[in-house]
């Protein structure tokens, strides 16, 4: 092999193992230790007249070191109850996480009238780190 | 000279932190604070039952039904022993227990009930209407579910409502959390 091929393969492979490197083992940061969903004003009523639209989604995922604060904001105009509790219109609700656990929820402002909130433990080994980062760039994308 | 006054400075600016910092509880938290939802019931201690009598202690209130095999009696117990581990502190310390059962749940069956845990909780009883006036107000979701046999069994919320002593819905603890878990909130609610 040439020189300059042997060139054109290892700088790309060189530029994959030091981003790889730096996903796996560089120190981990979240935007924010809180995860903020909105319930929106008008739910209740859009859900009285039949519309099953899902405000939000049946399955949040939290980890814990990073966003392991759930937080729910009430702006529809009625009580909505999330889970342990209920809301009044313009409250909010924040709840820390300590366990890595699958919590069910009841919650009115589904569709299904359930909610699952998924805390995973801290990516503590590089593989995992990597598996974070990707999740949290696909879901900013999808934001 | 300079060492001190930066010494000083630096302890000022930790007081200054914790003072303005709120501690964190470990149950979730409703902002802002709101006045709790009425409760109008009647009390296993044969007293009329609302949140307004307690003005002045910290309130925990939950619901369940003295025929539960499982949640009720985890959570007696673990609200039973935060009470213990408080001390004197307890004095300051009123639990509510409200049946989502009034069928078979009266006044005596809920005070014999309570009492096998701690003999201060208080039971709220009343009619069908009036258990479930209190349940759509703390947003409480209950399903019975009949056994072959005609028993039934009844599945309900299970969380701790955290009340303030001003009477201010705080916080909201799920089922589940360990003894040591309230004492660390009860102690920050009964600072305040």
């Amino acid at each position: 092999m040439s020189p300059g091929k042997r060139v054109w393969i290892a700088v790309p492979l060189l530029a994959v193992l030091a981003a790889l490197g730096w996903a796996g083992f560089a120190p981990l940061q979240a935007s924010s230790r809180e995860e903020l969903f909105e319930i929106p004003k008008g739910t209740y009523a859009r859900r009285m007249a039949g519309d099953k639209v899902e405000i939000l989604p049946s399955q949040i995922r939290l980890t814990l070191g990073l966003n392991d604060v759930l937080m729910l904001r009430n702006l529809d105009d009625v009580p909505q109850v999330f889970g342990p509790t209920i809301m009044m219109p313009g409250q909010s609700f924040k709840l820390p996480f300590e366990k890595a656990a699958s919590y069910d929820f009841a919650c009115t402002a589904h569709a299904s009238g359930q909610m699952t909130i998924l805390v995973e433990p801290y990516p503590a080994m590089p593989w995992s780190k990597i598996r974070w980062r990707v999740r949290e760039w696909r879901e900013s994308r999808a934001r | 000279m300079i060492r001190k006054l930066t010494l000083a400075l630096l302890l000022g600016m930790g007081v200054a932190s914790a003072a303005t910092e709120p501690a964190a509880l470990k149950a979730g938290v409703l902002e802002p604070v709101m006045a709790a939802p009425q409760l109008r019931l009647q009390g296993s201690d044969g007293q009329a039952l609302d949140l307004a009598r307690f003005r002045g202690k910290v309130v925990l209130l939950a619901f369940g039904f003295s025929n539960c095999g499982e949640v009720c009696p985890i959570t007696l117990a673990t609200l039973a022993g935060a009470r213990k581990k408080l001390g004197a502190e307890a004095a300051n310390v009123q639990v509510v227990y409200v049946t989502v059962d009034p069928e078979r749940d009266d006044a005596a069956q809920m005070r014999k009930f309570l009492g096998s845990f701690d003999p201060t909780f208080i039971g709220g009883v009343g009619t069908r209407a009036e258990i479930d006036a209190a349940q759509k107000n703390f947003g409480i979701s209950s399903t019975k579910t009949v056994n072959a046999d005609g028993s039934y069994n009844i599945g309900h919320s299970s969380s701790i409502y955290m009340i303030d002593r001003a009477g201010g819905l705080r916080a909201v603890m799920p089922y589940g959390h360990p003894v040591d878990d309230f004492v660390h909130d009860l102690k920050i609610l009964l600072r305040k």
